[in-house]
């Protein structure tokens, strides 16, 4: 089982976001207000480093590379008992990610891992 | 009780207020702004791109010399002149930020807008006040010390209060003699705008200047450009980031408040006798309600001593089932609706998940429907989740009206327990011994270690975090400093020659 997977929706807004921005990344953030949440960007625009670890690079049907997917290590100690699902509600806000003005918001779903 | 009516101020539409006017939005695009309370939109606002923010900046920059150079004395007056038309209008400030954010009203007539209006006059008073200093290096020679404005600055505001976080960061810069550009949360945008019509007035024209739109297509423009010299945010972890980086590639500094897990320590001699004091505990428990959850330093994780554990417990589930939800102009009403579907949403997939590890739901634990017509609007039950630190639910900030608890046995276990997180904004400590109170205070590893209270936030206590909380210090005197260069003048008063050369 990967450690994260993506809804069709998820996907159906990916592709969409890719046809427009080009190449994508996430990385999951933590804190208040639009935090606890993935964080989609145009590739490269976020600048991971040591701090980070790379949970997965995402095969989604019609974009053609792969789409990381990201998280700071120390967030990741206290979630790795846990498989990720990517999934898209309506919403609003998203600190910059790419979806907002399109009036949805990438979401994590979260179960234990088996 | 009383019931206000859903607000009738507000305008069908809201452009960007740039160089003191209202202007259309370059790409020509509006978006729907809802109120939680219901889902219906009730006004729709301007979508900012980044020729909006270069015009607003245009006009900063225009602005900030004069005001820079106008005297404290005039720009105290104008602070403490927008605290007094707020102060005029309460009640429809309070109105207005209820409907856009959903909270209760009894909140922000009691807290939100008197805290905004203090605040502005407090800082009014503090750039009195602030003096430079100078330093006597020798008989000759004197190192002199001013406060300078940074100039222009950008400030981006989260939802969870509109006015009181734009207050927060707009009256330290105002006082400091600083022109602004500031982006609303898309969320939250208009009632930001129903004050600005309040005082829009009193301020020179492009001293202040709001852009509003999405953070992607607005805040980033704003937040990289190299026009401003300082960026305050207040948000999360991986946008305060992307702020710090986009930051690193102007040199410029930036304040960042990003959240916490904040503990509420509960010691065995809270119970020692069932009076005031035990009542004031139960309610500083009951505080992870207050304003839905939806507070940076929501005090979401409760941290009981075993010898009162079971006691103090069960008269928190009381207390917590007591909340009243209902129609958040209603004065009656304790909880009203989270700010945004997709915040419900967030929260409801931590009810989930914190299911799934084990935690046990106390109360609560769902979606709310309160019929009528608040059935479209974002309600979620006061919730108890009892568990174990290392859940999820325990380390992360669900933003929601949710609080985990657990036990632990002496002061090193509550430390421990209490530092055991990636963030140090607030910590709450409830005892009837100063010494434990201090001990545990000094301990804890967090910005602000509220003692016997909790959610307090006056003007002249400093608030900020360790950690990943971020970096910097509102809400205090000491911000104005986060809004000033220092010039230092060395002066020689010798007339004679060094001699090197």
């Amino acid at each position: 089982m990967s450690v994260v997977s993506v809804t069709p929706a998820a996907a159906d807004l990916i592709r969409s976001l890719r046809g427009r921005h080009g190449p994508l990344m996430f990385h999951q953030s933590g804190g208040c207000c639009d935090g606890s949440a993935p964080m989609c960007y145009p590739a490269g625009e976020f600048r991971t480093g040591s701090s980070d670890v790379l949970l997965a690079s995402l095969a989604v049907d019609g974009v053609p590379e792969p789409v990381e997917f990201w998280m700071s290590s120390a967030q990741w100690e206290l979630w790795k008992h846990t498989r990720l699902t990517v999934d898209v509600v309506p919403g609003r806000g998203s600190g910059f990610s790419l979806e907002a003005p399109d009036g949805l918001r990438f979401l994590i779903r979260s179960r234990l891992a088996a | 009780m009383t019931r206000y009516d859903a607000p009738t101020h507000w305008q069908s539409r809201y452009d960007h207020f740039i160089g003191g006017e209202y202007v259309k939005p370059h790409g020509g695009g509006y978006f729907e702004n809802p109120t939680p309370v219901t889902g219906q939109t009730f006004t729709e606002v301007a979508r900012g791109t980044a020729p909006d923010v270069e015009k607003a900046l245009d006009a900063a920059h225009g602005a900030a010399d004069a005001w820079g150079r106008t005297s404290v004395a005039e720009r105290a007056l104008i602070l403490n002149r927008i605290a007094d038309r707020m102060q005029d209008n309460l009640e429809s400030l309070a109105i207005a930020e209820s409907w856009e954010n959903g909270k209760p009203v009894r909140e922000t007539l009691a807290a939100d807008i008197p805290l905004a209006i203090d605040h502005f006059r407090y800082f009014a008073g503090a750039i009195r006040a602030q003096e430079g200093s100078l330093g006597e290096i020798d008989d000759d020679t004197v190192a002199y010390h001013f406060h300078e404005p940074l100039g222009v600055v950008g400030q981006i505001i989260p939802w969870n209060f509109p006015i009181l976080m734009a207050t927060w960061k707009l009256a330290p810069a105002l006082a400091a003699g600083n022109a602004v550009v500031l982006k609303p949360a898309e969320q939250t945008p208009a009632s930001i705008h129903y004050w600005l019509s309040l005082v829009a007035d009193l301020l020179p024209p492009g001293v202040l200047n709001i852009v509003n739109g999405f953070g992607v297509e607005a805040g980033k423009p704003l937040a990289s450009s190299a026009r401003v010299a300082k960026v305050a945010f207040t948000g999360e972890t991986t946008t305060g980031r992307l702020i710090m980086q986009y930051a690193s590639e102007n040199i410029k500094p930036v304040t960042l408040e990003l959240g916490g897990k904040s503990p509420n320590i509960f010691f065995d001699d809270v119970s020692a006798a069932s009076d005031d004091f035990l009542d004031k505990a139960l309610e500083g428990f009951t505080m992870f309600a207050l304003n839905q959850g939806e507070v940076c330093t929501c005090p979401s994780r409760a941290l009981i001593q075993q010898g009162h554990y079971s006691d103090f417990l069960a008269a928190a589930v009381e207390r917590t089932k007591a909340i009243v939800a209902g129609h958040p102009l209603d004065t009656d009403t304790m909880i009203g609706a989270q700010a945004s579907n997709d915040q419900l949403e967030k929260i409801l997939s931590y009810l989930d998940i914190g299911r799934q590890e084990g935690a046990k739901v106390l109360t609560g634990g769902s979606r709310a429907d309160l019929g009528g017509d608040l059935s479209g609007g974002y309600y979620v039950e006061p919730t108890i989740f009892e568990g174990d630190n290392s859940m999820r639910v325990f380390q992360e900030e669900i933003f929601g009206p949710v609080v985990s608890v657990t036990s632990f046995a002496d002061l090193d276990d509550a430390v421990k327990t209490a530092n055991d997180t990636l963030y140090g904004l607030g910590a709450g400590v409830w005892t009837r011994d100063m010494n434990v109170a201090y001990r545990a205070g000094r301990a804890i590893q967090a910005g602000r270690v509220w003692t016997n209270c909790y959610h307090a936030y006056p003007a002249h206590a400093a608030f900020g975090g360790y950690k990943q909380s971020g970096i910097g210090r509102e809400n205090h005197k000491m911000m104005l400093e986060h809004y000033q260069q220092t010039k230092n003048l060395l002066v020689s008063y010798s007339t004679q020659k060094l001699g090197f050369f």
